[in-house]
This record gives C-alpha cells, sequence and structure tokens, in this order.
C-alpha cells in the first residue's frame, strides 16, 4: 500500500531478524503506569487536527503515564508528527492549521483559553528531526538559551548546565570546550545537546520527532541509551520510523495509519505486546515488515 | 623514506599543449582579423577594433570546434565566448572609470585635502591651499544620520515581511520594492516641499539626510528581508518550542544568526546614497566651511562639492573635482570591500 522508502527500508530491515523485535521488546521491563510521582501524566483526549480543509488527523485518545517512554509508529503520513506538535501547540504555527479535542496536563486542557502557551512549551519540551543548535551561541550558551529565551533567572547556571549535559549524555565529550560553537560538535553530538538544551528548562515531558533519523548508528545508540536515562525523571514520547528503536526505548507503542483519510490510531499497548501478539492485522502486517 | 608510491599528480582533463596552441592561433588570427578589417574599410576606432576581434573570435572558435567535434561543441563554444564578452564589456567601463578618476584625480591629492576646508579659499587658488575636509566631514554627517535613522526603520520592516507576515505583507512588500525605484531627486524634492519650505525653511545637513533616509530604507529593508529568509525556520522553531515568545526568538536567535547579512545590508543601503547629488544639491545649502552642527546652517558634502567645482571651471577647480571624485569613489569602494567581507564571513564554527 505505501511504497515509501521509509517503509522499504523498514521491511528489509526487520525481514532480516523476524523474531527479533519481540525479544528485543521483551528484553526490558515494562514500566507500570502510575508508579512515579511525576505528576498525574499528560493525555489527549478526541485529539484532531487540520491542515485547511485536509483532515489529518482523527480522535486521538492516548493516555501518556508519567515516567514512561510512548513510541509513536506508522507509515509516513499518519500524523504522528502533527499529533505530538498538537501536545506542545506548535501545531498552530503553520497558517492554516486547525484542532479539535482536549490535550490535558495534570488535569488542565493546554488549549484552554487564558493559557500561557510559553508556560506550556516549557512543561512540554520538544527534540526535532533534525539536530538544530543555535549557530550565534557556544555550546554552553545553546544549554543554557531555554532559560534566556523564558526569561528564566536560576542562581546556580554551571551547576544546571553540568546537569543537563549529564543528563543528555554530553558533559565528559564537551566540558572542556563549552566556548565552542554548537556547529563544530558531530550531528549526533549537536542532537544530544538539542536534548540538553530541552531538558535545562526542566520539562514535564520530552516530545521527540524522529530525533535520529539524521543521525549514525552509533549516535543512535547513545540517544537511546539517554532516552533510557532520562524516562526514570520525565514522560517521554517519540516518534520514530526506525522498529528496533521502538522495541528498544519505549514501554508502550502506538500504531498510527492513514486510509488515504485521517490518520488514525489503530493500536496502543505494551511495547512487547506490540510486537509478539498486536490485536490488529495491520498492527502486525506493519511490523512484521508484510505491509501493504 | 619507506613508501613505494609512485603515482605522479596529473591532470588528463585539462588541455594540451597542442590545444592551448590551437586556442592561442585562433586569438592571434581573431586580432590581425579585426586589424585587417579596421585597415581595409571605412570603420574606425578602438570600438571597432573591440567589436571586429569579439566576433571573429566568436565565429573563428565556434567554426574550428564544429571542424573538430561537431556541431554540438560549436554551439558550446560559441555560448562560452558569448559570455566572455558579457563579462569583459561589463569590466570595461568600471576599469575604465577607475583609470580615468585615478589619472586625473591624484594630482589633486595632498595632504591639506584632508585638514582644510574651502572657507578662506577660491575656486581659483592654488592646489595647496584649502581642501575637501568640510565635503567629508559633511557627507560622513549626513550619511550617519540617515543610518540612525533608516536602519531600524528598514529592518524593522524586513521582520515585519519575514516574521510576523501580517496582513498588510504584500501591499507593504510591493510599496517597499516601488520605493526602491523613487529617483533620488523626488525624494529630495519631497524633504523640500513637506519639511524645508512649510517647517525649517532653512537648508541644512539633517534636511539632506532625511532624503537620503528616505533612499536608504528600501535597500536595507529588501536586502534584510531576503537574509532573514535565509534562516531555516528550524531555528525559529526550536526557540519557539522552548518557552520564548516570538520578540525574544527574533532578538535572541533570528537577528544574531543573520548576523553578518544584515551587516551588508546595512552596507549596501551606505553605498547606495554616499553618491546622491540631486537631493543634496536641493537641501543642504552645501557651505564652504567645516561645519559640525546637522542642524542648522549649510553643510557641504562630497557630491556637492564635485558638482560645484567643475561649474568654477577653473583649471585648479577643476582638478579639486577630480580629486573630490577619487575621494568619493574611494570611499564608496571601501565601503563595498568591507560589504562583502563581512558578507562572506560565515558565523564562526
Amino acid at each position: 500500500m505505501t511504497t515509501s522508502h521509509e517503509s522499504e527500508k523498514e521491511t528489509m530491515d526487520t525481514s532480516v531478524k523476524p523474531s527479533s523485535l519481540a525479544d528485543v521488546a521483551q528484553a526490558k521491563p515494562t514500566k507500570v503506569p502510575g508508579t512515579r510521582a511525576l505528576g498525574t501524566g499528560l493525555e489527549t483526549r478526541g485529539v484532531h487536527a487540520w491542515f485547511g480543509k485536509h483532515h489529518a488527523l482523527s480522535n486521538i485518545s492516548l493516555d501518556f503515564a508519567a515516567g514512561t517512554v510512548t513510541a509513536l509508529i506508522g507509515p509516513s503520513g499518519c500524523g504522528k508528527s502533527t499529533f505530538i506538535r498538537t501536545i506542545n501547540r506548535m501545531h498552530e504555527f503553520i497558517p492554516t492549521a486547525a484542532m479539535a479535542g482536549e490535550v490535558l496536563l495534570d488535569g488542565k486542557d493546554v488549549y484552554a483559553p487564558g493559557t500561557d502557551v510559553t508556560k506550556i512549551r516549557l512543561q512540554i519540551g520538544m527534540v526535532f528531526q533534525k539536530p538544530n543548535p543555535f549557530p550565534s551561541m557556544t555550546i554552553g550558551e545553546n544549554v543554557l538559551s531555554g532559560l534566556k529565551l523564558a526569561q528564566i533567572k536560576v542562581d546556580n547556571k554551571d551547576d544546571l548546565l553540568e546537569e543537563s549535559l549529564e543528563r543528555a549524555g554530553l558533559w565528559s565529550e564537551v566540558k572542556d570546550r563549552l566556548g565552542a560553537h554548537g556547529g563544530s560538535l558531530s550531528g549526533g553530538q549537536q542532537q544530544r545537546l538539542c536534548i540538553a538544551r530541552a531538558l535545562a528548562v526542566r520539562p514535564q515531558v520530552l516530545l521527540m520527532d524522529e530525533p535520529c533519523s539524521a543521525l549514525d548508528p552509533g549516535s543512535t545508540l547513545r540517544i537511546e541509551e539517554t532516552i533510557r536515562h532520562l524516562s526514570d525523571t520525565m514522560t517521554i514520547i517519540i516518534v520514530t520510523h526506525n522498529m528496533q528503536q521502538a522495541a528498544r526505548v519505549s514501554d508502550y507503542t502506538a500504531f498510527f495509519l492513514s486510509d488515504g483519510g485521517p490518520g488514525q490510531m489503530i493500536e496502543v499497548a505494551p511495547t512487547s505486546e506490540i510486537f509478539s501478539r498486536p490485536q490488529d492485522q495491520r498492527t502486525e502486517n506493519y511490523v512484521t515488515g508484510r505491509f501493504g | 623514506m619507506s613508501t613505494t608510491i609512485t603515482a605522479v599528480p596529473t591532470k588528463p582533463w585539462q588541455a594540451s599543449k597542442r590545444e592551448r596552441a590551437l586556442d592561442t592561433g585562433i586569438f592571434l588570427a581573431a586580432i590581425t582579423t579585426s586589424f585587417l578589417v579596421v585597415a581595409l574599410t571605412s570603420m574606425k576606432g578602438k570600438l571597432a577594433y573591440f567589436t571586429i576581434f569579439f566576433i571573429a573570435y566568436a565565429l573563428l572558435t565556434s567554426v574550428f570546434k564544429a571542424t573538430q567535434r561537431g556541431s554540438a561543441a560549436a554551439k558550446d563554444a560559441f555560448v562560452n565566448s558569448l559570455v566572455a564578452i558579457g563579462a569583459i564589456v561589463t569590466v570595461i567601463p568600471v576599469a575604465s572609470i577607475l583609470d580615468t578618476v585615478l589619472r586625473k584625480g591624484l594630482p589633486g591629492i595632498s595632504f591639506n585635502l584632508f585638514t582644510h576646508d574651502m572657507a578662506l579659499a577660491t575656486p581659483t587658488d592654488p592646489l595647496n591651499n584649502g581642501g575637501l575636509l568640510h565635503a567629508i566631514t559633511g557627507t560622513l554627517t549626513m550619511v550617519a544620520i540617515a543610518l540612525f535613522l533608516s536602519v531600524p526603520i528598514g529592518i524593522l520592516t524586513a521582520l515585519y515581511l519575514t516574521e510576523i507576515k501580517g496582513r498588510f505583507t504584500g501591499p507593504i512588500r510591493f510599496l517597499v520594492q516601488a520605493m526602491s525605484g523613487v529617483p533620488s531627486i523626488v525624494a529630495g524634492l519631497f524633504i523640500l516641499s513637506a519639511i524645508l519650505y512649510p517647517i525649517t525653511k532653512a537648508y541644512s545637513g539633517l534636511m539632506g539626510s532625511l532624503s537620503l533616509t528616505i533612499l536608504m530604507i528600501p535597500t536595507i529593508a529588501r536586502t534584510s528581508e531576503e537574509v532573514l529568509n535565509l534562516i531555516p525556520n528550524e531555528l525559529r522553531e526550536a526557540g519557539t518550542a522552548l518557552g520564548g515568545t516570538q520578540w525574544r526568538t527574533v532578538a535572541m536567535i533570528v537577528l544574531p544568526a543573520a548576523r553578518s547579512g544584515l551587516v551588508t545590508a546595512i552596507i549596501l543601503g551606505v553605498a547606495r546614497i554616499a553618491g546622491e547629488t540631486a537631493p543634496i544639491l536641493l537641501l543642504t545649502g552645501g557651505g564652504d566651511k567645516v561645519n559640525p552642527n546637522a542642524f542648522s546652517g549649510p553643510m557641504g558634502s562630497l557630491p556637492y562639492y564635485i558638482w560645484k567645482s567643475f561649474n568654477a571651471g577653473s583649471p585648479e577647480a577643476i582638478t579639486r573635482a577630480w580629486a573630490g571624485l577619487l575621494v568619493l569613489v574611494g570611499l564608496v569602494l571601501i565601503l563595498f570591500t568591507s560589504a562583502r567581507y563581512l558578507g562572506s564571513r560565515k558565523v564562526a564554527k
């Protein structure tokens, strides 16, 4: 059904080791929701999204438990990125965009009238597909740029700088050259710098939109380790086209699909279930590479 | 040396000696043809040599290539020579202007040119009496005031067009483009009739600066808009996703990322106005004395001084005019060079 390159690549990858995904997913314990005191988490209720008249996303209701990693998988164009952009209200930057439904963070709708949208984005951080460190700033300035942008005062900037880089797994590599420009780092380091930048404002939720799609396997592995570490202290939602990655890093996996119409969520379950016993035939076709 | 590599670096794609000799032959044949045609026909002058040489060269190379490699290569060679002609035709007038200005201006350049004004000297005085100081300071003062006024307006306009993208983006972009085609005399007449006659009723440097501002804003706004459009949207998104308001994102991320391009835009704006003459003639009164106050009293400027000296007509005055031209060309050249330097400098990596 889909003929995009990405799904073809995935088909090839998974056909080599057809049983490994379930094994990978089961090799790590699934976190039980609600076991961590990190707020009551994030929930979407009946979220729809439009671009002009094009209905891109239909009726997504998902519960993201605090302290878990949720992977969103599905072919290109099924609305995964659109969905996570509705969560931190980046969706509204497209001039023709519209939405319906509720996004509840700690029980409060982020779209409620009178909500300070910049505060929402401080609580829900985002890492983009392409590493995008700010070119005019040094590594250190990049990490702390969120504080300056949002005009937040902190007492000990150096501690926060080290802590953020440490959490992003970059501290040991850059601690001697914090004054160098962000562009001097490798692609994988730049992406971890962007993660550190997002962490420095201490968000409760981190959205990652295909954070490894522009990176080599080694850098991808480093970022996956980082994600596993971070999941102890925050809620992470990651969009990925790499099903190995979904199996490796996520506790829950949601499968999105568009049947020519708006993107829909077909199935959500603990990741090991999705890769070993999917309920829906379409999910099974997709995760086993027998798609279309 | 333990290495046993014996390969010698070569460039097999380069023309062989034979081919280069043939090219030289064609070149010489074209020159000979142009001399022959000029000698044998009624066509005369430098222009005839140039024209016939170019035509002969283009034809000879394409005929030669056609016999060697067929018609496609011939067309390629013909277009190649057309492009070369275009480039040379562009360079010739610039080189000629620079040559003339240098030859006629250098005799007038002296130390006192930069230390004295013309308050106590008449146009017929010898060259070691009087100088250009009033004109240089006047031009610099007026350019500085025009910069002060037009940089914020121009960059804010560009920000409106690229960042806010409000309802009036289309009309404003159209107006800015139309404004960049406004003849400078119109800008001068506008200030004359809107401000000088009804309000101040006196010549001053400020009046000149205001008209220069009108000319400078569209250059700065359009160039800045192009520069800001080159800033990747991902940076704006990243700034917003970190909790920045639009203004904070623009001020902290977009403008610093565009810094070198914006500097280029400003310098191009200065280069646009530094030699403007028409509005200056109408508005500044053109004094012969150094006037540090732009708000009252006539103010000299380089273009005005050049115009006045040529009108005075004495040999000394005309030499002074050429010297003034040389100073002005030098000033603009310095500005363009620094614009290119700053513009080509990448953001430090």
